[in-house]
């Protein structure tokens, strides 16, 4: 009875902040709603009993989405209202997606197919790892997460093209010795969740998220300058992710004996998945990182 | 103990009314605030309730982002917007 | 139902009177300021009662960690209380110099050191 209460009011309040972001007319408060949304949404995830997802939720829904778009409205030229749609064109496109999305929903069998779990726990002791969702990510379904890194990867290529330079202005003392005394603690649990993601909810999205609020608080503040994408080693760092994961796929596929694309050995999986992660870990902190500062050219010493 | 939960949610939902409401920039941007002490509280009473040790992890890292997500926009924010 | 039992419902309970309390004063509370701080204090205490109930009843590894979380949200609290605060302020002091001139550069060179002084009588 309790259960299905809190599931009620919180479906309430998600859909309650998702109308009200849509509806806003000022952009500030619909990006502020929108984080507040990602808030409930990672509850809800935790109330599905899906921590990972939860994690990843929490790390980017609520974080650093909002920075993002955040940074996006810095950089409109003027204030833009939003209006309200009057071309019939869009409102057809969106309610096709919509159709579409509602049918795929439709089409999610009610209780999850045990068939598909049981098959994931037989072939979870050859994964190197004890999580099965790590399993999943990265042994059995690694291509997935390999088109992931590339799809982050455009979109900071494509951000790289479109953006003009921003300004940095220096924080107050508080805001930047917060920032620095936050920044132990923030690398100490990215190594956590990264570590715990082999036996636990936890891994590279998660962990190269919380990096990246970590390294963008440290940026707006006016610290690391070398965070900056004509540093050749900064964009070495942004590739890492997807050259580790490309060698060690090639590399897998030339030595062992199964000669299977991105198929690791099972005596060496956990170390390979471990290294995957971390070098997945620091592309995407990077590249995330990169997106939300964005690059500035002008520095103002203070004011 | 999920009703706990709900007399949370539901106090997070009285305030959120002054969120959208405003009137003042700092009203909207105390979601943060708000969200983030009681979505952690209500993360940790989950926690117990579920009986699921790993979402104190979820509560442990909406707290972190709770503490740097202010820091970063008030400082994207200032002499912006 | 032991006598811990009933400390950690009296002090979970306490705590939802502490989130009622910050909402309601989010709610009330005349000006701005006044709201940031029935938000960041009675949630922050609010928050640390319900921590203190939920560890009478977990491990000690589960404490820790609750313990680790409120002391995160309470400097948090502080700290972000103090930044939207002077966000907003400065923010009050830019818009006038906005409406009557070019929007952006000119508002810089005004937040002189004298300006949280006639700004706190707000």
């Amino acid at each position: 009875m309790g259960l299905l209460l809190f599931d009620l009011v919180l479906a309430t309040v998600v859909l309650l902040l998702a109308g009200t972001a849509i509806f806003s007319r000022n952009l500030t408060h619909a990006v502020m709603l929108f984080m507040a949304f990602g808030v409930m949404m990672a509850l809800a995830w935790a109330r599905l009993a899906a921590p990972d997802l939860a994690l990843a939720e929490a790390a980017i829904g609520a974080g650093l989405t909002g920075a993002l778009c955040f940074t996006a409205l810095v950089r409109q030229p003027a204030a833009l209202d939003s209006k309200v749609a009057t071309s019939l064109l869009p409102i057809c496109f969106v309610a096709l997606i919509t159709a579409a999305l509602l049918f795929s929903v439709w089409q999610i069998p009610v209780s999850p197919n045990p068939a598909l779990s049981h098959e994931v726990s037989v072939a979870l002791p050859q994964s190197g790892v004890a999580h099965p969702v790590t399993a999943v990510l990265l042994n059995f379904r690694s291509w997935d997460t390999l088109l992931e890194l590339l799809v982050l990867l455009l979109a900071l290529l494509g951000a790289q093209q479109a953006q003009s330079s921003l300004t940095l202005y220096a924080g107050w003392s508080l805001s930047l010795s917060w920032s620095r005394l936050l920044s132990p603690l923030i690398i100490l649990l990215t190594g956590y969740l990264l570590w715990r993601g082999a036996a636990a909810p936890g891994g590279a999205f998660q962990a190269g998220a919380l990096l990246a609020s970590g390294l963008v608080v440290l940026r707006l503040n006016q610290q690391l300058t070398w965070l900056s994408w004509q540093n050749p080693w900064v964009r070495l760092a942004a590739l890492s992710g997807l050259l580790v994961f490309v060698l060690t796929g090639l590399f897998s596929l030339l030595w062992s004996s199964s000669r299977l694309w991105l198929e690791w050995p099972t005596a060496y999986a956990g170390a390979v998945i471990l290294g995957i992660e971390s070098f997945a870990t620091l592309a995407i902190a990077v590249t995330l990182t990169l997106l939300v500062v964005g690059e500035p050219t002008e520095e103002r010493a203070d004011a | 103990m999920m009703y706990l939960a709900v007399a949370i949610l539901l106090s997070m939902l009285l305030g959120m009314w002054r969120v959208i409401k405003g009137p003042t920039l700092l009203d909207r941007l105390l979601t943060i605030q708000l969200f983030g002490s009681a979505g952690v509280a209500i993360c940790l009473i989950l926690a117990k309730a579920l009986s699921m040790p790993a979402l104190l992890d979820v509560a442990l890292l909406l707290a972190v982002l709770a503490a740097a997500i202010p820091a970063a926009l008030v400082q994207r924010l200032r002499r912006q917007i | 139902m032991s006598w811990l039992d009933g400390l950690s419902w009296f002090l979970l309970l306490l705590g939802l009177v502490f989130f009622i309390a910050g909402s309601l004063g989010l709610l009330r509370f005349p000006d701005q300021f006044s709201r940031l701080h029935a938000v960041t204090k009675a949630d922050t205490l609010g928050l640390g009662l319900v921590v203190l109930g939920l560890s009478i009843q977990s491990s000690w590894r589960e404490t820790l960690l609750m313990l680790l979380i409120w002391l995160l949200v309470m400097c948090s609290g502080a700290v972000s209380c103090q930044l939207l605060a002077r966000f907003s302020r400065d923010a009050a002091d830019a818009e006038p110099l906005i409406s009557h001139q070019e929007p952006g550069q000119t508002a810089n060179s005004t937040s002189p050191a004298s300006a949280p002084v006639t700004k706190r009588a707000e």
